[in-house]
């Protein structure tokens, strides 16, 4: 365990690297860059100064909301990760156990198959995924017994019955490009995201990764078990209502405008644990760095490795899959 | 200043496990609950900690309510030692002992120095000084039990519950445990614990509860309460109680196994 000198020195590497990472995924592509004119442009544009045109308009336009869309949705979903994992005190499950994702992917599927404008699926997606959070926390609820066991139940049930859902629309569709865009928007990919997107999702993401960092401490109290954590005074049910509602939108707002992307939330927290511990003071922060600077390595080779676009849940399973199972090889003595 | 439990009713479904119970905890006394397998003991510890509700009866706190009192002062004034814990992440022992100060920090704030000082002191004052960086999950049961003494130290209620402290340790820790139960109630606090072993109530002195098969509970001193007649009904067998010279003590034991 280090201390708190050695974790700060630790984060702070962490925040060069990821930049370092930021600008250097803003300059590879198609049209390659040199990442310091790059930094030139960026800087230039800041102080009102003159920059190459095409060169801006492609950093400005084209890359800078991708990367940064990367940034946001790998940290939220990291975040979001490790947030469930103290609330269920569970360290195998990924912010999808309430149905968030199936329930973004059924609105999606939904608005394709309804023949919704493109601009509107997002609201959809997370339309459908914010009513699966709310229907799996209400079962509970109609059923008198709030244990988290119960609750992960619900999510299954909930989970089950929107993948149904998803199965019935591509049943019923008859046009090959409804389906194959549904297909491909459960693959996850943000070839599509604008700064316009992005610019309407972030106040959501940010407001709700501020709760989070604010209550990271009395989640660590909650990862104890209830009783634990009523013998010390925490009011669990409302903490526990902040967490799902904050990381449900965080996964939520992820998404909708991302599609579907798999094994992040779930091995970035482990990771996160790894190098930093548990305490959630420290993991928060660090999972939301590892997680965005994943997400930003995976979004480059999905662009850049083919001519063709590469879905990012093929990617991140690819290399989550394994990384998954070098995590669990170093922890082996821990897991129990 | 006291806990006083009063007219207590508590069922599980059909099942009535307390029934008319009346209790008061004071502080600088201990008070040693006993009874058979199943006859509530955790049960009533588990309400006097709040955290089951109370179906009939009352329970005040320095003459309040629970509820008017809220979780958050409930905690300022009763801790709770659970039997055991398994957490499901890896902390260490600081970082466990300090969620004992939550009852004193915001529900947006995280412990500063001074809680991790208090914590540190506190897992000094329990001998285990070493073991502050351990891993929670790779230390004996023994210095978990030591552990989450330290704990409710850091919370620093008036009030302590433990719950069955010595029922995973070997004999010297059962002891030890035993001993640091009463110089917590010499340092002021009110210290409640469940135990299987009768004789641990006489060790220990001050008084004690006793929880018969039927769900009625029986107070008073340890001395006066523990008898032989009194255990052999509660047990089921033939125990005796007798004052053994050289500790110049009364003894509860068994004194063979033929029936």
């Amino acid at each position: 365990m280090t201390g708190r000198g050695g974790y700060a020195r630790l984060a702070l590497c962490t925040a060069v690297a990821l930049a370092v990472l930021f600008v250097a995924a803003l300059s590879m592509g198609r049209y390659s860059m040199n990442p310091f004119d790059v930094l030139r442009v960026i800087y230039a544009t800041a102080t009102g100064g003159e920059a190459d045109e095409a060169m801006a308009n492609i950093v400005f336009l084209v890359r800078l909301p991708r990367v940064a869309a990367s940034l946001l949705i790998g940290a939220a979903l990291s975040l979001s990760g490790a947030a469930y994992q103290s609330a269920f005190r569970n360290p195998l499950i990924s912010p999808d156990l309430l149905g968030v994702s199936s329930g973004a992917s059924m609105g999606a599927a939904m608005a394709i198959f309804f023949g919704v404008h493109l601009r509107a699926i997002p609201v959809f997606a997370f339309a459908g995924g914010i009513l699966a959070v709310l229907l799996a926390t209400s079962v509970p609820k109609l059923l008198r017994n709030s244990s988290n066991m119960m609750l992960v139940l619900s999510g299954i049930i909930v989970s089950g019955f929107m993948n149904s859902l998803i199965g019935v629309i591509k049943f019923v569709s008859r046009d090959q490009d409804q389906l194959s865009s549904i297909v491909f928007w459960q693959m996850g990919s943000l070839a599509r995201v604008n700064a316009a997107q992005l610019l309407s999702v972030s106040p959501v993401l940010l407001l709700s990764l501020a709760v989070m960092f604010a209550v990271s401490w009395r989640l660590n109290i909650l990862s104890l078990g209830e009783q634990e954590a009523q013998t010390v005074g925490v009011d669990i049910p409302k903490l526990r209502g902040v967490t799902i509602l904050c990381a449900s939108l965080l996964t939520a707002c992820s998404v909708c405008i991302s599609g579907t992307i798999g094994w992040i939330g779930l091995i970035i927290p482990h990771f996160g644990r790894l190098i930093c511990g548990s305490d959630n003071t420290r993991l928060l922060p660090m999972a939301a760095m590892l997680g965005g600077g994943f997400m930003i390595v995976i979004d480059t080779l999905a662009r850049c490795l083919t001519s063709m676009e590469i879905p990012l849940s093929i990617l991140s399973g690819l290399v989550g899959a394994p990384f998954y199972a070098w995590l669990l090889y170093r922890q082996k003595a821990k897991i129990l | 200043m006291s806990i006083e439990v009063r007219n207590l009713d508590f069922s599980y479904g059909a099942r009535r496990i307390l029934h008319d119970v009346g209790l008061s905890i004071e502080p600088m006394e201990t008070l040693t609950i006993l009874g058979p397998n199943g006859a509530g003991k955790t049960t009533l510890l588990n309400i006097v900690a709040g955290l089951l509700p109370v179906s009939s009866g009352s329970i005040l706190y320095d003459g309040k309510p629970a509820k008017e009192l809220g979780v958050r002062h409930l905690a300022q004034l009763v801790g709770y030692v659970p039997q055991n814990i398994v957490p499901a992440f890896d902390y260490s022992v600081l970082e466990y002992v300090v969620t004992g100060c939550a009852p004193r920090i915001g529900a947006f704030g995280r412990p500063d120095q001074k809680h991790y000082d208090s914590a540190a002191q506190a897992i000094q004052s329990m001998g285990i000084g070493h073991l502050a960086d351990k891993s929670y999950r790779q230390i004996s049961g023994g210095e978990q039990q030591q552990v989450s003494v330290a704990r409710v130290l850091a919370q620093s209620p008036a009030y302590i519950l433990m719950d069955e402290p010595t029922s995973h340790l070997d004999y010297g820790n059962q002891i030890r445990v035993l001993r640091t139960i009463k110089q917590l109630a010499e340092n002021g606090f009110g210290v409640v614990f469940t135990t299987h072993n009768p004789d641990q109530a006489l060790l220990i002195g001050g008084k004690a509860a006793i929880i018969g098969r039927d769900g009625r509970l029986t107070s008073g001193y340890s001395r006066e309460l523990i008898t032989e007649p009194f255990l052999s009904e509660l047990y089921g067998i033939q125990l005796r109680v007798s004052k053994i010279d050289e500790p110049g003590r009364r003894i509860c034991f068994m004194p063979s196994l033929d029936i």
